[in-house]
């Protein structure tokens, strides 16, 4: 039986198989934040203990300061205290977890796979939906549940029924200037944000092929705005040049790593790179976005009436009218960082626009890992962030999410290189606009919405 | 433990909204809460209260009889975005038992049954037929049979719906999974065996 990609490996991980067809997957790797305290303390409540402390690993990012790395110095008490939670009871399991003073930290989904803890065929599970990330390397990724975390710290497994197959193939190459967050972005408009519900992407293409791992993380870190519950791309040469000499890494033979030719999908999306230009979200769901060029659409133009109501909604919220040109479109800030787009690529992309240029509008930039933030220094790309008048700071989560205390102001608008543009997302009542790191740069130099082109 | 769900008759809200995210159902400010009986003014939060504190009247849950509802009528994608359990925490202190919706974010609807909270996935007409009900007659019961799989609408039509079978019988019994994995323990360790054999 020809098989996917994604069934080859959930094949090789079936510890026990029920007669419905759910399966018990085991977990090679299995990431966790500060929001882990919940599983921690349902594990307390059962007298049950972390099986296998040496295939976990822990990153503060969700509360890590932008602007410190001292834990005893973070002056609010509720932030101060979920880090040192974490801290403790990954001491206390005797778990690695790469604390905020650590050398290693990072967002998980950027400090993983850079530091070579995810490898290609892996089962890699975190409690955090954007673990798809991980799917980049070739394994089979997937975000899970708080009760599902305390299920894989007591038994290094999880139940699952295997998702349907969807195949995404980006034919073509990408016009300069477009990156693998457009693609993203021009994908999630196309399906819909319920597009890949409860399925399993692979992408493919030539498209995909020719973007380096950085992009390919980033587009499987979109896979779960488009619905899914990961996405992946088989392993290359590509990858296996990126993996060599990683802190964590051992070597992996990829051969059969592929979808078998004749491989059977429930469904085909073919998108044509060539099209694809810089993109931006207009509203407040990451499949409400149009290419930077177009124009914000009116509710009269939505294909139904319950997306007429949503657009409506969304528009209200935005503050803005329909019609308008995103290149007339005025924003308050910008932020660069997040396990989306966060990377020492993403960073080159936006320094490359800033150079030797002045920012208009306040623009933070968190890179993804505390490595990525020393290879940046080392190439001087810090220099060309600050002599542009931007905030070059620490790895975190930021203001993708908002919960380590930086928040986008009331009715304030945001271009950003995170993944969720939903209400309130960035801060009660910030309005977020998606973009890639070269578009963010060049709306921090221009105070708009625009492409990086026209800057 | 969750609490196990036989069936429910309560009443239902409307909710005329699709793409309901979970950062909406519970703002992540609020994460870093312990899991305890504030969560039920948490569920919602930005929807309920002005940023005063006030309570916005315009918000459906907000008003008699829908603040009581154990039941929520959504559209589609309910529960998409964040992984965020605690969502279904903050739904459960507010008093809500059951969500039905066009679809869910896959990540909520396994986090849901993991909790005792159900997630019945119908039709877009069969779910726009029970929000119109609902809104024409407010305060009116909807019931759900778990063991038989069914929905009975304000006016006695019967929907069918079905839960993956596991997880059917954990809710029934309130059983929870870690319990229940435990006991396939053996082939748990059998499959390191194998796999360390592999690799050495
Ligand atoms: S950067 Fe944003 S999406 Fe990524 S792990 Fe952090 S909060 Fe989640």
């Amino acid at each position: 039986m020809p098989r996917t990609l994604f069934e080859k490996i959930w094949d090789a991980h079936v510890v026990h198989r029920r007669d419905d067809g759910l399966c018990l997957l085991y977990v090679d790797r299995h990431y966790f934040h500060e929001g882990s305290f919940h599983a921690f303390n349902m594990l307390r409540a059962r007298g049950l203990k972390v099986r296998r402390p040496d295939l976990s690993f822990g990153f503060g990012d969700h509360y890590a300061p932008t602007r410190a790395r001292d834990t005893a110095a973070i002056a609010d008490p509720e932030i101060r205290g979920i880090i040192q939670t974490f801290e403790s009871n990954a001491r206390a399991a005797g778990i690695r977890a790469f604390e905020l003073a650590d050398a290693q930290q990072g967002i998980v989904h950027v400090a993983g796979p850079e530091l070579g803890l995810t490898l290609p065929g892996m089962t890699v599970v975190c409690g955090d939906s954007h673990t798809s990330s991980h799917g980049a390397l070739g394994a089979l990724a997937f975000g899970i549940g708080a009760s599902e975390v305390a299920h894989v710290f007591a038994t290094q497994t999880i139940w699952q029924s295997m998702p349907r197959q969807i195949r995404v193939t980006f034919d073509g190459a990408l016009p300069q200037g477009a990156s693998a967050k457009d693609m993203a972005l021009a994908l999630i408009a196309e399906i819909g944000t319920g597009g890949a519900l409860g399925g399993a992407i692979e992408f493919a293409g030539a498209a995909v092929r020719a973007l380096s791992v950085e992009g390919r993380l980033t587009l499987c870190n979109m896979a779960i705005e488009a619905g899914a519950r990961t996405g992946m791309v088989a392993p290359d040469a590509v990858t296996q040049a990126w993996l060599a000499g990683r802190p964590f890494a051992t070597p992996v033979d990829i051969a059969g790593l592929r979808s078998d030719d004749d491989a059977a999908f429930a469904a085909e999306v073919r998108l044509d790179a060539g099209r694809i230009g810089p993109m931006a979200t207009w509203g407040t769901s990451p499949e409400e976005a149009v290419p930077l060029s177009a124009r914000v659409p009116k509710p009269e133009e939505a294909p139904d009436e319950a997306r007429r109501r949503a657009w409506r909604r969304s528009l209200e919220y935005m503050g803005l009218q329909g019609g308008e040109r995103l290149a007339d479109v005025k924003v308050d800030r910008v932020f660069l960082g997040s396990c989306t787009n966060a990377r020492l690529e993403d960073l080159r992309a936006a320094a490359s626009v800033l150079k030797g240029r002045r920012i208009a509008v306040p623009m933070l930039v968190s890179p993804g890992s505390s490595g990525v933030k020393r290879a940046a220094e080392a190439e001087g790309l810090d220099r060309i962030f600050t002599e542009a008048g931007a905030s070059w700071e620490e790895s975190a989560c930021s203001l993708c999410v908002s919960m380590n205390g930086d928040s986008v102001g009331e009715g304030e608008r945001c271009a950003s290189t995170s993944n969720r543009n939903f209400v309130g997302r960035q801060g009660r009542g910030a309005r977020t606009h998606l973009v890639s790191p070269a578009s963010a740069a060049a709306a921090a130099v221009t105070g708009r919405l625009v492409s990086a082109e026209s800057v | 433990m969750p609490e196990p769900f036989v069936n429910l008759t309560a009443v239902a809200a409307p909710l005329e909204m699709s793409n309901v995210d979970t950062d909406q159902i519970l703002p992540a400010r609020y994460l870093r809460r312990p899991r305890d009986e504030r969560y039920a003014t948490y569920g919602f939060h930005d929807l309920r209260f002005t940023p005063e504190g006030a309570k916005r009247d315009d918000f459906l849950l907000n008003r008699a009889p829908f603040d009581r509802a154990a039941i929520l009528v959504a559209q589609r994608n309910f529960g998409v975005g964040s992984s965020r359990e605690a969502a279904v925490y903050a739904l459960l202190a507010m008093g809500v038992r059951c969500v039905v919706a066009e679809s869910f974010g896959d990540i909520f609807f396994n986090n849901s049954l993991k909790n005792g909270l159900l997630p019945v996935r119908l039709p877009e007409a069969a779910c726009a037929d029970l929000r119109a009900q609902l809104l024409a007659r407010p305060g009116a019961d909807i019931s759900v049979d778990l063991e038989a799989g069914t929905l009975t609408a304000p006016d006695g039509t019967v929907h069918g719906f079905a839960i993956p079978p596991f997880a059917r019988d954990c809710l029934l019994r309130g059983l929870d999974e870690i319990g229940l994995t435990m006991t396939l323990m053996h082939e748990i360790e059998a499959f390191e065996a194998m796999r360390s054999g592999q690799t050495g």
